[in-house]
């Protein structure tokens, strides 16, 4: 804040940015209601903010409250906005910065894991060889005919981009992806 | 015989049965709520209908919806209760967006109750259909969709407990006409709020002991505050003034701040920011702390941000936690409703610091040289009215009266801020944040429907009263007669400033070549239309205007050319105003270099 000046000679002032963005996972806890999502999408549109992954489930049902998981980039200026912006919602209850909580205890970074189906077709050498990988990656095969796989897998976001990639020239067709769950390790809750 | 303890009354619980429209009218009245703003329409008939069969509830046609949302914003600023509007679906919603925006940036409670179509309709692109509750989810607090009428009571408490606690702002409950006409039961309004919305109004003792503490240290103090004052209530401006009072500070203001302390205050130095005083934004620049309440460090309020106020330390009151660290970084931030925390810092000055006011006879007199710069100052002209003689004048005229006042949005917006002294809060309704033109002429409505006896004045542009032209018809039909006083200069006078400042004087399309003869519009609408052209003839035409006890239209023919000053250009600092007395042609024309042309 209060950085350089671009000379714009505007009625706005635009400033340089010089903090370095980071990568932030969020949790952010919400009454179950319609349009819910939609109002947290669209703070981040609409402000300009940026979603690398998001993803969403009700996780108490009794009290109908949903947990929505996002991963962001921004300056540390950005991530306390976002933060803020986040809990001006009303029906947001909660909104914790994962990976800084992560921090504060002297962790890299919160468990984070993302599931993918991945569907594989082909014959021969690359059939065989697509098994072997996906043992090797702890894949599950959960649908196969003669022509083709569909591998269930688990991990960190970095493990299934390495799986995809190892895949593709070995007749990948589709991918589906989960987005990232996250959550801290140790006996507190969030 | 089995005895049964007697089912509560329905009068003893207030739990009623009956249908949508009906809890509609019940919930206003269980909430306060004495006037309605709104236009009828087919999927907000049957609350029309409620409406049609009681009289405890008065509602205002008006003649667009806009205008609707207008006055109710000018009606909730100037009472501190929320406004209330009530439109139809489709076209009645979106034409309320404008001013649902202009309370979230303003911060004003404003109950919005929209029709939608029934509800097996919805998202068949039926007849008026719109996705209101979409359309309308990034300019509100917060907004519903009912769908079922046994929801219906506690949404609309829910949403008035929401449009006025923390940090105000509007709501929208869109209720499809099925729920309206659908039976249920009525609760009254409950006191438990939903957990998820808690807003913090007590602010963190510890901060505040600190902010006390720096404050008791400061040689060159600066109390800076905004709108958060104002909506935090009257007894937040009677203890800013005690503070001020107690510890000797000079103080400015936003333009959504003025009249929390009073213009003819001493330690007043006027409005700051981009068309405040050189006193004001000297002193922001020079201080060493800087008391924030109530405000939001604007990009109009702090120039270029690299050199806002580089040498103080701040501190942050503020309801919003968002507000805070937003646009500038501050030393203490402290979270809350700016009348507690005032009130805490009054008790705890009095209680701990001593009140050094000698030491701060230095920074005062350096402030005094500030001010004898006169950065308000004009040429005055005996042919023709200047456009800040015009309002000073009409401040003379109705000094002691019970005088409110609006503007539209531009450059006769800045003069009324600069000459007109507010010195109670409430007393000033202008669209700040969206800047909306158009907003002032309803917004007097609004006002003077609150306040049927007071002097409600609109001080307007030529160009922004048209575009809200049509509530004068509004106004002669609730009999309030408001008081358009119109500086006229055939320009749309703010757009041209920018472009003689950035585009090389060439006024596309800002000069508005066949405007209405106002007197004769004022005549066609059933009001009284004065037209002043000359000096000396000013105050005895500003007295007829006070006079006529029906709704006038004022055409004060003013300098066509005069511009606002002092003036921060464009990329520049608090202590680089460009001053009335410095603005030559060419100044102007050289205040802002080429690289911004870009931007604006």
């Amino acid at each position: 804040m209060n950085a350089q000046l671009q000379p714009t000679g505007s009625a706005y002032f635009i400033t340089k940015e010089t903090e370095k963005a980071e990568t932030r996972t969020l949790a952010v806890l919400v009454d179950n209601e319609p349009g819910v999502l939609a109002r947290v999408i669209g703070l981040f549109s609409g402000r300009g903010y940026n979603i690398d992954s998001l993803t969403v489930s009700e996780t108490e049902h009794e009290r109908h409250l949903s947990r929505i998981t996002i991963v962001t980039r921004g300056t540390p200026h950005v991530l306390e906005q976002i933060k803020h912006q986040l809990e001006r919602i009303v029906p947001v209850h909660r909104v914790v910065d994962l990976t800084l909580t992560a921090h504060n205890r002297g962790q890299e970074r919160p468990l984070e894991r993302e599931l993918a189906m991945v569907k594989v077709s082909g014959s021969g050498n690359s059939r065989v060889e697509a098994l072997r990988l996906a043992d090797a990656f702890r894949a599950q095969v959960i649908d196969a005919n003669t022509e083709h796989f569909i591998f269930e897998i688990t991990g960190r976001v970095s493990k299934i981009e390495q799986f995809i990639a190892i895949m593709k020239p070995l007749g990948l067709v589709e991918v589906c992806r989960t987005g990232v769950a996250a959550m801290n390790r140790g006996p507190e809750g969030m | 015989m089995e005895q049964r303890a007697p089912e509560p009354r329905a009068h003893e619980t207030g739990r009623q049965e009956m249908t949508g429209a009906e809890m509609v009218v019940q919930a206003l009245k269980d909430n306060g709520v004495e006037h309605i703003f709104g236009y009828p329409g087919g999927a907000v008939l049957p609350i029309y209908d409620e409406l049609f069969q009681q009289d405890q509830i008065q509602h205002i046609l008006v003649r667009h919806e806009q205008g609707a949302g207008h006055a109710a914003e000018g009606y909730a600023r100037s009472t501190g209760k929320a406004g209330v509007m009530l439109v139809t679906s489709g076209p009645g919603a979106t034409n309320a967006v404008t001013p649902l925006q202009d309370a979230l940036m303003d911060s004003i409670p404003l109950v919005c109750i929209t029709g939608q179509v029934p509800t097996p309709l919805i998202g068949s692109d039926a007849f008026q259909e719109c996705d209101t509750v979409g359309i309308t989810r990034p300019c509100t607090k917060h907004n519903w969709l009912v769908r079922d009428v046994s929801d219906l009571a506690a949404i609309l408490h829910e949403a008035f407990h929401v449009a006025t606690t923390g940090r105000p702002g509007p709501v929208v409950v869109d209720i499809p006409k099925d729920v309206q006409f659908a039976r249920g039961i009525y609760t009254p309004p409950q006191t438990a709020p939903r957990t998820s919305y808690q807003p913090t109004l007590d602010g963190d003792q510890e901060k505040i002991r600190a902010a006390v503490a720096l404050m008791a240290s400061a040689r060159r103090p600066i109390i800076y505050t905004g709108g958060g004052v104002i909506n935090a209530g009257p007894e937040a401006s009677h203890l800013l003034r005690e503070l001020v009072g107690l510890t000797g500070f000079p103080i400015t203001s936003t333009l959504m701040g003025l009249g929390a302390y009073p213009a003819s205050g001493e330690n007043w130095l006027g409005m700051l920011g981009m068309h405040g005083t050189y006193e004001a934004n000297m002193a922001m620049h020079d201080c060493d702390v800087m008391l924030c309440i109530g405000a939001r460090f604007d990009d109009r309020i702090t120039g270029r941000l690299d050199a806002f106020s580089p040498n103080s330390r701040k501190i942050h009151v503020d309801v919003d936690p968002s507000s805070i660290n937003k646009n500038v970084r501050v030393d203490i931030p402290i979270i809350g409703d700016a009348g507690r925390v005032l009130e805490d810092m009054v008790r705890l000055w009095r209680a701990s610091a001593n009140a050094d006011k000698a030491a701060l006879k230095p920074w005062w007199e350096q402030i005094n040289r500030w001010r004898a710069r006169q950065s308000l100052a004009y040429k005055t002209n005996s042919d023709v009215i200047m456009p800040q003689y015009a309002v000073e004048r009409l401040y003379e005229l109705t000094k002691g009266r019970d005088v409110y006042v609006t503007t539209e949005v531009g450059q006769h917006q800045m003069w009324a801020a600069q000459h007109f002294g507010f010195d109670q809060p409430n007393r000033w309704m202008t669209s700040g944040g969206l800047g909306t033109m158009g907003y002032g002429l309803p917004a007097a409505l609004g006002v003077q429907i609150a306040h049927p006896d007071a002097l409600v004045i609109d001080i307007a542009g030529d160009a922004s009263v048209l575009m809200t032209m049509q509530e004068m018809s509004s106004a002669v039909q609730h009999d309030a007669p408001i008081k358009i006083f119109i500086l006229n200069n055939q320009y749309m006078g703010m757009v041209r400033q920018w472009q003689q400042l950035l585009h090389g004087n060439r006024l596309s399309h800002s000069y508005t070549e066949a405007l209405p003869d106002f007197v004769k519009l004022a005549e066609a609408y059933g009001c009284h239309g004065i037209r002043c052209e000359k000096p000396g003839e000013l105050d005895d035409a500003i007295r007829e205007m006070i006079d006529v006890k029906k709704p006038v239209i004022f055409d004060c023919r003013v300098a066509n050319l005069a511009n606002c000053f002092p003036m921060i250009p464009s990329g520049k600092a608090h202590n680089e105003m460009l001053l009335p007395d410095e603005a030559t042609d060419e100044a102007v024309a050289n205040a802002i270099d080429a690289e911004g042309r870009a931007l604006v």
